[in-house]
């Protein structure tokens, strides 16, 4: 049943829509949330309460009502109060166990007295039962049920400006977008409703001016998710989220209006007056047919006229207030509406069911005597409001309690931020209007356009807000949180049990804790407390009011789930090549490249076979590249390396190792000097954005007169290695290949300018040719193309892993840990003492003096070692003791045996010493420490002259 | 219905007493001053009580009990660590965590769900290897196992994570657990009161005095205490009671960042923790999923929460759980993580007399909250550190024998 056409209303009539609801079919119209189409279809239960499973009706109609949360096809927990009907849309309750008509929770209210508060502290933790009732508790809590179907749901996400940003289009944020616009702002103003005016009602002239306004955007159905640093303001949109950075930010959010408590204040058909108002002039219909009103301010009598105009019988007017204006009482006089001054509710009396109210029992305030029972199917309740400033909190707002307005309001405002209307403490519309004027000029003005404008705005002259709307009752069921079915006497016992300061009231109660997260219950809650303990609302303070405003989806939050992935320009030549991928950080590199019919260690050992006989060629390029120029670049290296590179000649390069502070292995690579002044080098895959990042910080910090720049994207970079790889290049560059081993050279390969670094990562005669990343697949193209009359073949990590183990050369990372220093991984040569400082130089003076703690050393598995061989990471046991552990192990197709790399105690690394491997299994297997390089000690083929 | 609920039923009155006796006013000297009334600080408190029947001890906390990391961690709870000195501390407190609700006689709602480190890279799988291999050394239950297990105890986890971060397998371990975290303060807090321990919340330390290299007295916001022994047990705000005597440490503060969805049906069972898309997520009693991410990359002492925390976790639950799209994200908050150079905490007796330090915890103090209580009233009772945290002293960073414990961070850091 819906009223005659309101002006202003927001429902379509000519558009109905019809969905279902607890498996009934139900129509409503466009326009309407899911609550107001199933309580103009007449159902006024839309939920069962948490704990107890009371049912419960609409409270806020203002995206508050936690007990109407709904279950709509796969999505959970979609709040009926807030979210427009769909047609087609199949909805359930998602709080029962059965249907909400049938719901087998229902019994649990019966048990209320054995729930006190914290009741699960109290019980169900003997040791052996603890498992069973907590299989019970899971079976009851939570709200919807997720639906493993859902897709993944990629939203957009963008990034907004503003100069003033206005969250709030009531009375007071519309006139503080007017007048930042004005003076020359560019605003933005959000509101979560579908329409412009908060709680006023139809097209205003203020409304049309903003709207008409060039420089105001305007954002409905969006809510500013929470305030972070520099006036970042996420912006929920249906389908979208702004990050939104304003310049200036005004906080015009309004206040939430809030409930009484008494007994029974939950049943269906009690609900806030605010919530009443807008079921009849946003969706025409008619709350119920004769209420109640529980007032204590002016709004209520304002609100009384809306109730009337739509044929609501008003039974009664209950103000807690010994004395009402005069004015408002006349109000009542003219209708013959009674009015008890100083009195409360008590309690609510409910229909059979539980399922509404029908009526309620009132008394004096000052006796708190019985005075009369009322008939009714609803209650009103317009008592006070509470600031809805979590995005002030968020800012850094200092608040203090306002006696005279019976709220907190901003005390000192953080720069940049503003606060006007409600939310500030200003409840009179026409008030309101000025307020907001004056915040919008001065956050206009605070960015820069024009002057704030002196506005006077009258203060409040009487308070809106009762300070006391709460009534003991000895059956309970007074409730102070909806969300969590808590009553007074719960908060009380969390007290009277020493949590008695507001965030332990909480965490021991859950008030505040649900998905409303205490909008309509912190205020209370507080009162309780402060009451109880002989304190203020002042003094008790508030909870701390974290993001989010309203909980936000994952999927807005996660936006379009962007998981970039780096290719080298090779990318496609290894793909046509078969290579099976691996990822290296965000690279993907080839694992190995796969032959038909063969598998995957006869693919990596035919790709070591042609390294070592013939030649291969492998892609580098996602080595980190890095170019260092100036006069003080040397130095720069000096300090950020444990080795001397001031020294090394122009056309050389020499292994690189870098240290933490405290000594530990970070990275390595090759620095090759181009100039007296100019060094290019690299850096590990894994280390490269990091090292990057290390270096930019080092060099701000101790400004040497030297620039890095990161050519990692834009080099691509290729090692051609093997006994036949000369041959290769030899046709298609400009360089005498003759240079020595671990020099440099740079010319061109195939046509393309050049770095040549001879090095000796894979134990043969190898080039390492560094490229622009724009002529990589070209110059492959062509090495691959010169390579095939010698049998080239590409290889991938894996063969490189094996080539690089039977040199002993270590892996960053795997063959060291977080703690490793150069000493133990084998590399004190590598380390320069001498120099005047680098980075972990003091840490390895230190560790120098004291005992080595482990040793990295080879070894091998005796020839002919049948069963399993000992994986990385299996430990090295002596005496029953962990000594060390595997770092690298693999069969070695060209030593034919296993070898492999381990830590062991340091009085154990001679070679032809012996350790023992504990398998995953358990059994041992014993290993013999070797000599590295397993492969070529001398190093002759790498060093080989051309 | 337990039996134990039914006097709730047939009181008029509350039956319950308070939890923590209400102090007027501090006395002018203790045995011992345990500065931070988180779970670390009464946990010390009451097995100083209990224990080492030493008393007269106060808790001094700036704000409310437990209002620290204590409350704001993900709780989870295990002991599969890298290092044996991380092991055996960490065995043992899971030992005493499993009979704490117990002891306490509060349901802290230890509730054992099996916890999953899972690998996608083949590096990640060799750590878990090795901290497998690690633990089961030392009788921990602790094995690397393959996607299959991980589908079996998340069998609607996306094993390929959106098809850019496969799961290639998984360090499982058994005994991992959640715990009610506010409950464990509160627990600890009750016991310590029973006992005569006085706890003095919203009292602000703003000195120590030291006189001779010794501990003599702390001076607070409420007036000054003489005292001997003093324990600092701070968390996040462990460099500025280090400031107040004079100790260099070399400790960094980091924000750590969760956040928590709306409650929906219990549908995740198992602790999941990812390294790679750093995630770490559990499902509560309440039915919230609890989330947890990696460290802020970097150093502020700040609790302020930043919007590309909840932006790139809830990219990466959807990773591994695509169809929770429509689940909503109810709260973020934010913690100060006191970070070592080698992840391990600092502990024990300091160069100064009489002043003991329970800190550097990092980012997993909340499963140490027993062991650490046990080990530090005795270092305090005798003046001696106890034998499992002889490798969590301070100055191990001056004689350079650092225990790592980087590998075994939940999520890289």
């Amino acid at each position: 049943m819906r009223l005659p056409p309101q002006s202003g209303e927001w429902i379509i009539r000519s558009k109905p829509l019809g969905f279902r609801f607890e498996g009934r079919e139900y129509a409503g119209f466009e326009g309407d949330t899911v609550a107001s189409a199933l309580w103009a279809g007449g159902v006024h239960v839309l939920g069962h309460s948490f704990k107890y499973h009371r049912p419960r009706g609409i409270l806020s109609a203002a995206n508050h009502d936690v007990n109407a949360l709904m279950q709509a096809g796969g999505t959970p927990n979609v709040r009926a109060d807030a979210t427009p009907l769909q047609a087609g849309m199949a909805l359930t309750a998602v709080n029962t166990f059965g249907t909400l008509e049938r719901d087998a929770g229902r019994f649990l209210g019966w048990f209320a007295r054995f729930l006190p508060v914290g009741f699960y502290y109290k019980a169900f933790h003997s040791k052996r039962l603890f498992p069973l009732w907590e299989r019970m508790f899971r079976a009851m809590t939570g709200l919807g049920r997720v639906d493993f179907a859902t897709p993944r749901l990629r939203t957009p996400k963008r990034y907004g400006f503003c100069d003033v940003l206005v969250v709030g289009a009531g009375p007071s944020g519309l006139s503080a977008a007017l007048a930042a616009a004005e003076q020359g702002a560019d605003v933005a103003l959000v509101d979560e409703n579908a329409r412009l005016g908060g709680s006023t009602h139809g097209a205003s002239e203020l409304i049309k001016q903003v709207v008409a306004h060039p420089r105001i955007r305007i954002f409905t159905d969006t809510y500013a998710a929470g305030y972070y640093a520099d006036h970042w303001v996420p912006l929920v949109e249906p389908g979208r989220i702004t990050k939104m950075r304003a310049r200036a930010v005004v906080v015009a959010a309004g206040a939430y209006e809030q409930p009484a408590v008494f007994r029974n204040n939950d049943l269906p058909g009690i609900m806030l007056a605010s919530a009443a108002q807008r079921m009849i002039r946003r969706y025409a219909i008619r709350p119920a047919q004769r209420v109640v009103v529980l007032a204590a301010n002016a709004d209520a009598y304002r609100a009384l006229q809306d109730f009337i105009e739509a044929g609501i019988e008003v039974a009664a007017v209950i103000d807690l207030r010994d004395a009402v204006p005069t004015e408002q009482a006349a109000v009542l006089a003219e209708r013959g509406i009674p009015l008890h001054a100083g009195h409360v509710i008590t309690e609510a009396l409910p229909a059979k069911g539980d399922k509404r109210v029908a009526g309620v029992r009132i008394a004096a305030v000052a006796t708190r005597e019985a005075s009369a029972e009322i008939a009714c199917d609803g209650v009103f309740m317009s008592v006070g409001w509470a600031p809805a400033a979590p995005l002030l909190y968020q800012a850094g707002t200092k608040m203090r309690y306002d006696d005279g307005v019976q709220q907190f309001v901003p005390d000192t405002l953080p720069d940049g931020v503003f606060a006007c209307g409600r939310v500030n403490g200003i409840h009179t519309p026409s008030a309101r209007l000025l307020d907001g004027e004056r915040a919008g000029s001065a956050a206009a003005a605070y960015c820069g356009c024009g002057a704030a404008k002196p506005v006077v705005v009258p203060a409040e002259t009487a308070s809106p807000t009762h300070p006391w709307p709460i009534v003991p009752h000895p059956k309970g069921k007074n409730f102070i949180d909806f969300d969590e079915d808590l009553q007074l006497a719960d908060l009380e016992n969390a007290i009277q049990e020493g949590f008695d300061n507001i965030e332990l009231m909480k965490r021991y109660s859950t008030v505040g804790m649900g998905p409303s997260q205490g909008k309509h219950s912190n205020m209370n809650a507080l009162r309780v407390l402060a009451r109880a303990t002989g304190s203020t609302p002042g003094a008790v303070g508030t909870t701390t009011a974290r993001p989010f405003f309203h909980p936000v989806p994952m999927s807005h939050l996660a936006g379009r789930g962007f998981t970039p992935e780096r290719r080298t320009p090779m990318h496609a030549r290894h793909a046509a090549a078969g290579a099976l991928w691996m990822p290296a950080g965000a690279w993907q590199r080839p694992e190995y490249y796969a032959v038909a019919g063969l598998s995957r260690s006869d693919c990596i050992h035919g790709e070591v076979k042609a390294v070592r006989n013939g030649v291969g060629l492998i892609d580098v390029g996602t080595l980190g590249k890095l170019e260092i120029r100036g006069p003080q670049a040397a130095e720069f290296l000096e300090r950020v390396y444990i080795s001397k590179y001031a020294g090394l000649k122009v056309g050389m390069t020499r292994y690189a190792v870098m240290c933490d502070e405290a000594g530990v292995v970070i990275d390595d690579g090759v620095v090759a000097r181009l100039a007296d002044d100019h060094f290019y080098f690299t850096t590990t895959t894994s280390g490269a954005a990091l090292i990057y990042r290390e270096l930019s910080r080092w060099n701000t910090l101790w400004k040497l007169d030297c620039g890095i720049v990161n050519l990692t994207g834009a080099m691509a970079a290729m090692n051609l290695a093997g006994p036949k790889a000369r041959a290769v290049l030899a046709g298609l560059t400009d360089v005498d290949l003759s240079f020595p081993y671990l020099a440099v050279r740079e010319g061109t390969v195939a046509g393309v300018p050049a770095r040549l670094l001879r090095v000796g990562f894979v134990g043969e005669w190898g080039v390492e040719i560094h490229v622009p990343a724009e002529h990589g697949a070209a110059v492959w193209d062509a090495l691959m193309a010169a390579g095939q009359a010698h049998g080239i073949r590409p290889f991938g990590v894996e063969a490189q892993r094996l080539l690089r183990l039977e040199k002993g050369h270590i892996i960053i990372g795997q063959d060291t840990d977080g703690l490793t220093t150069p000493g133990e991984a084998a590399l004190d040569w590598a380390v320069k003492m001498d120099k005047p400082f680098f980075v972990g130089q003091r840490s390895l003076m230190a560790i120098a003096a004291k005992p080595r703690r482990q040793q990295l050393v080879g070894f091998m598995l005796p020839a002919g070692h049948a069963g399993e061989a000992p994986k990385e990471c299996h430990l090295v046991i002596e005496n029953g003791e962990i000594t060390g552990r595997v770092t690298s192990v693999a069969w070695s197709p060209t030593l034919a045996r296993h070898i492999g790399l381990a830590y062991v105690q340091p009085d154990r690394a001679q070679a032809g010493s012996q350790f023992s491997i504990r398998l995953t299994d358990g059994a041992m297997v014993i290993a013999e420490v070797v000599r590295t390089p397993f492969y070529d000690p001398d190093n002759l083929r790498q060093k080989e002259a051309a | 219905m337990p039996w134990r609920l039914l006097r709730f039923a047939l009181s008029d009155k509350h039956p319950e007493p308070r939890m923590f006796t209400r102090h007027d006013a501090l006395k002018p000297a203790y045995d011992v001053v345990i500065i931070g009334g988180g779970g670390h600080g009464l946990a010390a408190a009451y097995y100083l009580a209990r224990d080492h029947g030493i008393t007269n001890v106060c808790v001094l906390e700036k704000g409310y009990l437990g209002g620290g990391n204590t409350g704001r961690n993900t709780t989870i709870i295990r002991s599969n660590y890298l290092t044996p000195e991380g092991v055996k501390f960490y065995d043992e407190s899971v030992r005493l965590w499993q009979d704490l609700s117990t002891d306490f006689d509060l349901n802290l709602f230890y509730s054992n769900r099996g916890h999953f480190t899972l690998a996608h890279t083949d590096a990640a799988l060799r750590t878990s290897r090795w901290r497998a291999e690690v633990n089961k050394h030392f009788g921990i239950e602790s094995e690397v196992v393959g996607p299959e297990v991980v589908k079996q105890a998340a069998p609607m986890i996306d094993l390929s994570c959106g098809g850019h971060a496969p799961i290639l397998g998984a360090l499982y371990h058994a005994p991992g657990a959640v715990a009610r975290h506010d409950a464990v303060a509160w627990g600890y807090g009750r016991g310590a009161d029973l006992r005569g321990v006085e706890i003095h919340q919203r009292t602000e330390v703003l000195g120590i005095d030291v006189a001779g290299g010794k501990v003599t007295g702390v001076r607070t916001n409420r007036g000054n205490i003489s005292t001997g022994k003093v324990l600092c047990a701070v968390a996040g705000s462990t460099p500025r009671v280090l400031d107040m005597v004079g100790i260099r440490s070399p400790i960094y503060i980091h924000p750590l960042q969760a956040m928590v969805s709306e409650p929906v049906k219990p549908w995740l069972d198992p602790i999941l923790v990812s390294g790679s898309l750093h995630v770490y997520i559990s499902q509560s009693a309440r039915g919230e999923l609890v989330m947890g991410a990696s460290l802020d990359p970097y150093e502020v002492q700040s609790t302020r929460s930043t919007f590309d925390f909840p932006e790139g976790l809830s990219s990466h639950m959807l990773d591994m759980f695509p169809f929770l799209s429509n689940v909503k994200v109810m709260r973020q908050w934010a913690g100060m993580a006191d970070m070592t150079p080698d992840f391990a905490p600092i502990m024990g007796r300091t160069p100064v007399e009489g002043f003991y330090l329970d800190g550097g915890w990092g980012t997993w103090g909340f499963k140490a909250t027993p062991v650490c209580g046990k080990t530090m009233s005795y270092t305090v009772a005798h003046d001696r550190n106890h034998d499992l945290i002889t490798g969590f002293t301070l100055d191990r960073f001056r004689n350079f024998e650092l225990t790592g414990e980087k590998g075994a961070a939940s999520v890289g850091h």
